[in-house]
């Protein structure tokens, strides 16, 4: 069973074992994606100012549904602005989401069975990173609206994707309490 | 004899059009995001009071969207990649 607690504001959770792999394995799931499809940095530049103008990003939407939608594009109508955007921010979203991504693996593989207390800035890693891991499951079940979730609940135990509802509803269990707990 | 022109150019209609914000930041509805979550992403990110974002939110929630800001193209690119960062489904668009 999982449990938040609040120490001013540090947030404190503690996972039972099987839950932290859980989690670890959907987070490394979760990286290998984010990377995968991602091309090499083009000119590995010794010159900071080059470096930081660089913009080699990708110019055209993932072909992966969760990619889609984690990296959506900017603009509704206008193609070409939303690939110049891509080329711009693609490869930085990636990395940020990567970067939350890993913090809380890193704590899951450091904390053993033992209690991990989040500071403020780390409980934003977790709950964007949680987020992520909703979206791309969402995504991979296709629930398309809240309606929808009452026949969700209402799968029968022997469909093939009761166990994916199942992690994807204990994922919201968790943003939540770490929400509450944050304020 | 000439006479003035019967049409000048007014400045203050210019400057009119160009103090309202020509941009703004869409977010859309999406069955994933928790409520909470929304609310909590528009008072961390934009520094919104908590009536304020709860009222963006429920605007997104139950019209499917809402502006969340305005400004300059570049500004509302940059809100947009924080969104998509946060991982809310949001757009540019030109108001």
């Amino acid at each position: 069973m999982t449990r938040f607690r609040k120490r001013r504001k540090t947030v404190v959770v503690s996972f039972a074992e099987h839950e932290a792999d859980i989690l670890a394995n959907l987070l490394r799931n979760l990286v290998e994606l984010l990377y995968d499809g991602l091309p090499p940095r083009s000119a590995e530049s010794s010159d900071p100012l080059a470096a930081l103008l660089e913009s080699d990003g990708p110019t055209s939407p993932p072909e992966d549904v969760v990619l889609q939608r984690l990296l959506p594009d900017a603009y509704k109508t206008d193609d070409l602005a939303s690939a110049e955007f891509r080329r711009f921010t693609e490869r930085g979203l990636r990395e940020g989401k990567v970067t939350d991504a890993k913090r809380v693996l890193s704590a899951l593989e450091e904390s053993g069975a033992d209690e991990i207390a989040l500071e403020p800035d780390e409980q934003l890693s977790w709950l964007r990173a949680l987020n992520d891991l909703r979206l791309a499951i969402g995504t991979r079940l296709d629930i398309k609206d809240e309606e929808d979730y009452s026949t969700w609940e209402k799968l029968p135990d022997d469909d093939p994707r009761r166990l994916t509802y199942d992690l994807y509803d204990w994922l919201g269990y968790l943003q939540s309490a770490l929400l509450h707990n944050m304020r | 004899m000439s006479t003035a022109p019967s049409e000048l150019d007014s400045p203050e209609v210019t400057e009119a059009i160009q103090l309202s914000p020509p941009w703004m930041t869409i977010v859309w509805n999406d069955p994933v995001n928790l409520m909470d979550y929304v609310t909590f992403v528009f008072q961390t990110y934009f520094g919104y009071s908590k009536q304020k974002a709860e009222k963006l939110m429920l605007q997104v929630h139950q019209e499917g969207k809402s502006a969340v800001s305005n400004g300059n193209r570049e500004a509302m690119e940059r809100d947009v990649e924080a969104m998509h960062s946060y991982g809310l489904w949001a757009t540019c668009e030109k108001s």
